[in-house]
């Protein structure tokens, strides 16, 4: 591969562009395939088959073996509330590869020394969140219970097609939010996809148990998606 | 995604900017239950430093020698381990899996 090669790989990769290397493996110059690039015959349906699996292929083009390899955005995790919750499940989630960034307009919670090492925004999701816009590789977890905060990032994961959105609260406060997401235009079929209660039923008793039980629906959703290109 | 340390492929960026000659290292096709899935990486130097995983640990050692090999002649090369290997003694892969690695330099 020539150096001009890897830089604009790394390049999409931190863009969170998902991209593939199409190699040669007899030798001769890998190529860069852009997500948006034309699609035409064998390799076009490799190169979506490869988008959509997340799976690297071997290929024969014109006789000659290729490896095609994926490289997609990793995973993220936009926690919503800067609460006790938080507090146990980012940590974790970082431990199990998750970019996690944690949002909550309440400065008294948004605090670096309550969240050491993490991502910490003490700003409005709204605002956050045009920073770094939600996508299909992000997860996103509302823990406040308050509706001003935790609405408009919910509405805005659930557009943008978040591989996983979770909400805080009991099946009273689910059902308010319910009405209140789809008076905003929403259909039942969006709102569907909504987490709630939050968290796989482990009867999680504490804040760091309810953490634990996030992060393994979490990962069930992940890794069970058939991710979409 | 930022820029992570441990990431071979920004990794191998940071030693090429360093005027390091390297390779990489890269699973193409596993069998069985093979320890990193295809598309892992592993980067290499000169020296024969490396960084990155192609099996956990079980060939990288005889990886990064043949890598050493690339670099020097330029010429990639595909290599191949697993239990019904020959070679399996020596550096095999104590799962049972096998598995394909292609190995080119940076130019």
């Amino acid at each position: 591969m020539e150096r001009a090669t890897l830089s604009a790989l790394n390049a999409a990769r931190h863009a969170r562009q998902p991209v593939l290397l199409l190699t040669p493996l007899a030798g001769g110059a890998p190529q860069i395939i852009a997500h948006d690039a034309p699609r035409e015959g064998a390799l076009g349906a490799a190169v979506a088959r490869a988008f959509a699996s997340g799976q690297p292929a071997r290929i024969t083009l014109d006789g000659a073996d290729h490896f095609l390899n994926p490289y997609l955005p990793a995973p993220r995790l936009v926690l919503i509330g800067a609460v006790h919750i938080a507090q146990a499940l980012a940590p974790m989630a970082a431990r199990c590869g998750l970019d996690v960034t944690i949002i909550d307009p309440r400065t008294a919670f948004a605090t670096p020394e309550r969240f050491a090492g993490q991502r910490v925004i003490a700003d409005w999701p709204e605002d956050a969140l045009s920073e770094q816009p939600l996508d299909r590789w992000t997860a996103l977890a509302a823990l406040t219970h308050d509706p001003k905060i935790d609405d408009d990032p919910l509405s805005a994961a659930l557009r943008a097609g978040c591989f996983y959105v979770g909400a805080l609260g009991s099946r009273k406060t689910h059902a308010a939010r319910l009405e209140r997401l789809h008076a905003s235009g929403l259909t039942p079929a969006q709102t569907d996809r909504i987490c709630a209660p939050i968290g796989l039923d482990i009867a999680a008793a504490n804040p760091a148990e309810i953490a634990v039980a996030v992060l393994a629906e979490i990962i069930a959703a992940l890794r069970r998606q058939d991710r979409p290109a | 995604m930022q820029p992570d340390s441990t990431d071979p492929l920004d990794i191998a960026d940071a030693w090429a900017q360093e005027g390091r000659q390297l390779a990489i290292a890269t699973v193409i096709e596993t069998w069985g239950s093979a320890p990193r899935p295809a598309g892992s990486h592993l980067v290499i130097d000169a020296e024969g430093r490396f960084e990155g995983s192609v099996s956990g640990g079980c060939v990288e050692g005889a990886v990064v020698e043949e890598a050493r090999h690339v670099i020097a002649t330029g010429t990639p090369c595909i290599l191949e381990y697993g239990v019904a290997d020959e070679t399996a003694w020596e550096v095999g892969l104590s799962c049972g899996g096998r598995i394909r690695i292609h190995v080119a330099r940076l130019d």
